[in-house]
């Protein structure tokens, strides 16, 4: 592709032998790193490492490499080296559906771990399925995905919001504002956190939607001013996002309203803040980079030696490396990289010890159950304020049962 | 009364923020007729340098107010030298060139500082009106923006170096014939709206995360303000923001912010459909 546009205008070589090059060169270009032989196992790899969600991508693909080296370092799987075939989709949503079709149809890779935002786990969700190839989406969402090709490992509204609402309001009152991303993500993690207040005895007073470049937030906090909660919660998402929290830190709103947040820290957010804008907001997670285990300690210390001293490791990227981890304790369990016996493999309930703990296959939805910490920012870190262990995806199970349903194939979403 | 205070200064700092960032393209696009597409890649540059330099251990406000202007002038003046002064009476021209401008530094700052959010800290503290707290930092803006304001009508209107840059820009042949080199003078005005968009991308840096592509969110409402306001520099600047601004901020907090950037575009259609030479087409006939 890069060469084509000047093909009629060299005259020094033929133009046989230009086309030739060129096509050669375009083709080394799209295909980084595929081995041309076939005793390797390709996984495909499709995530945003450049633009506005590239402090979430970065360490992930980071996380997917530090985690195929070392299974290849321990002798692979099968007896095969894994082969990464990785994408960079810029933070475009419309480059996910391009790079999904050329991992199925061209690369044909053995499976693929990816997507970051809701929004491209669904563009790309539909081609895995019908070109049947194995598919981890490592993120934590909003929950509700069920189709048997898919496996998530990321915690959902019933494992992170649940708890962290009534932890929240426990610590301010019981009237909720909410401000969350304009898209599926937020939508439905915002209808999620309604039902939790309800639950727990208390209001949502109002609910404000921002597009993903929304930066400017002073009218917003000022008309939660008027509204006067206890407690705000925002799921919101990117670069452009965080201006809230320092906006909301320079209007002198901390000490005043109670901050909790079910997004914020996923990208080490609360590395970039100060600690005096960070110190005290609330947060719900499957990691934090102050979980003191040995798993913990020597995956920090094996990042460090593969990135050159780098600790940029988070949530996400945790969810990445133990997503690949469990796809390959599948593909061990199967004996064989076919899609079907790996699926039955892994829903025999498949469970690897990850830096956060121990992480099992939901059989009926295909998700996960994990530890989820309660959090606190603190001089730049998320202290822990309490362990819940071994909570099960039950939003999900509540609509989702694939055993029953093989066929199932969509996104079940909460009604209130 | 304290909520209509905090509206009252929500909505003077939306105006002020929209003649900010507007400046420097009044300068550029209103006076000199470049339509400068760089100019939010300007302001982004202007961004990077207030950070880098507090990074470096500058007073933030010497970086936002001295620093970061003079950075941004200065490689003004090579992009005019090198690509604006061949193109000048070209106005097709300078926005194919400006656009490439623009990828250039948005490559460029993806190179230096990488695609990532970076920041600072605001530097003023909030502070409590009645039972509302209100970022003491938009004082600063609506302060900065006025300021800007005033000294601009006061340089253009009663200096002879604002006399000659008017004049040029009218009739550059004649001012030619007076003894003043066009070239000079249009190099020089160039260097003062770059200079006016990195100290509006620095005085904003603060209140938002920095990327490489964070001048894309400013071009469009920086092109609807100076071309609804019209031929005269800052009349025009200062009645089109305080339109927008009080449309703007009306529909935030009365629906959501989205409406609120909606209700801007719909006023900034029907004003041009109404006015199609912009506010000072029609009022202020003749003001600077």
């Amino acid at each position: 592709m890069a060469a084509s546009h000047v093909q009629g205008k060299t005259m020094t070589i033929s133009r046989r032998k230009f086309v030739a090059a060129g096509a050669a060169l375009t083709g080394s270009m799209l295909l980084p790193r595929v081995a041309m032989a076939a005793d390797t196992i390709k996984l495909g790899s499709i995530l945003d490492t450049s633009g506005i969600f590239d402090a979430y991508g970065k360490p992930m693909n980071m996380a997917m490499r530090l985690a195929v080296d070392q299974i290849n370092a321990d002798g692979g799987l099968l007896g095969k080296q894994v082969e990464v075939v990785s994408y960079d989709t810029q933070s475009d949503m419309a480059l996910y559906s391009q790079y999904a079709q050329q991992l199925t149809r061209q690369d044909k890779v053995d499976v693929v771990h990816g997507g970051i935002l809701s929004a491209s786990r669904e563009a790309i969700r539909q081609t895995m399925h019908k070109t049947k190839t194995l598919y981890f989406y490592n993120v934590l969402y909003e929950g509700g995905v069920c189709d048997r090709n898919i496996f998530i490992n990321g915690v959902t509204p019933a494992q992170q919001v649940e708890a962290l609402v009534p932890y929240a309001m426990g610590k301010s009152g019981k009237k909720v504002y909410i401000l969350a991303a304009d898209y599926n993500y937020g939508h439905i993690t915002a209808k999620w956190i309604q039902k939790f207040v309800a639950d727990n005895g208390g209001e949502t007073v109002g609910v404000d939607f921002f597009p993903l470049d929304v930066a400017d937030f002073g009218s917003t906090i000022a008309k939660i001013q008027t509204v006067g909660p206890d407690l705000v919660i925002a799921p919101l998402v990117g670069g452009a996002h965080l201006s809230f929290f320092r906006q909301w830190a320079a209007a002198g709103m901390k000490d005043k309203i109670a901050l909790a947040s079910t997004t914020l820290g996923v990208g080490n957010e609360h590395k970039v803040l100060t600690a005096e804008e960070g110190n005290g907001i609330m947060v719900a997670y499957n990691y934090s980079q102050e979980l003191d285990t040995p798993a913990n300690n020597a995956f920090k210390k094996s990042w460090a030696d593969a990135n050159g001293g780098d600790q940029s490791m988070h949530e996400i990227a945790v969810s990445n490396y133990q997503g690949v981890l469990t796809w390959a304790e599948g593909v061990r369990k199967a004996g064989s990289l076919d899609r079907d016996a790996v699926i039955e493999a892994l829903e025999t309930g498949v469970s690897i010890d990850g830096p956060a703990g121990k992480i099992t296959v939901d059989p009926k939805t295909h998700h996960a159950v994990l530890d989820v910490h309660l959090m606190e920012f603190q001089d730049q870190g998320m202290r822990v304020v309490e362990t819940l262990p071994q909570r099960q995806p039950i939003d999900t199970q509540a609509v989702c049962d694939l055993q029953a349903n093989p066929d199932d194939n969509k996104q079940y979403e909460i009604e209130i | 009364m304290d909520l209509s205070f905090v509206i009252l200064v929500e909505i003077f700092y939306a105006v002020a923020s929209l003649a900010l960032i507007s400046a420097g393209l009044a300068v550029v696009f209103g006076m000199m007729k470049v339509i400068n597409l760089a100019h939010g890649e300007f302001m982004m540059m202007g961004g990077y340098a207030t950070i880098t330099a507090v990074h470096l251990g500058v007073n933030v406000f010497v970086a936002m107010l001295i620093i970061a202007p003079l950075i941004v002038g200065l490689i003004g003046l090579v992009v005019e030298r090198l690509v604006i002064r061949h193109l000048y009476g070209r106005l097709v021209d300078t926005m194919l060139a400006t656009w490439g401008l623009s990828l250039f530094f948005i490559g460029m700052a993806t190179m230096i500082f990488g695609n990532t959010t970076t920041s600072i800290t605001t530097p003023i503290t909030g502070f409590a009106v009645g039972d509302y707290q209100i970022n003491g930092y938009n004082f600063f803006i609506i302060f900065v923006s006025a300021v800007l304001l005033i000294s601009m009508y006061v340089l253009l209107k009663t200096t002879r170096i604002g006399l000659i840059a008017r004049g040029t820009m009218q009739r550059s042949d004649m001012a030619a014939a007076l003894g003043y080199s066009p070239d000079r003078i249009y190099m020089a005005t160039f260097f003062c709206g770059s200079a006016l968009s990195g100290l509006a991308g620095a005085v904003l840096a603060p209140l938002v995360g920095l990327v490489p592509t964070s001048g894309g969110a400013y071009i469009a409402k920086a092109f609807i303000t100076v071309i609804a306001g019209g031929p005269s520099l800052i009349v025009g600047l200062i009645s089109s923001s305080s339109l927008f601004g009080v449309v703007n901020q009306i529909f935030t907090f009365g629906i959501s912010p989205v409406f609120g950037d909606v209700a801007l575009l719909i006023s900034a259609v029907i004003l041009l459909r109404l006015l199609p030479q912009g506010v000072t087409g029609k009022f202020f006939k003749g003001k600077m």
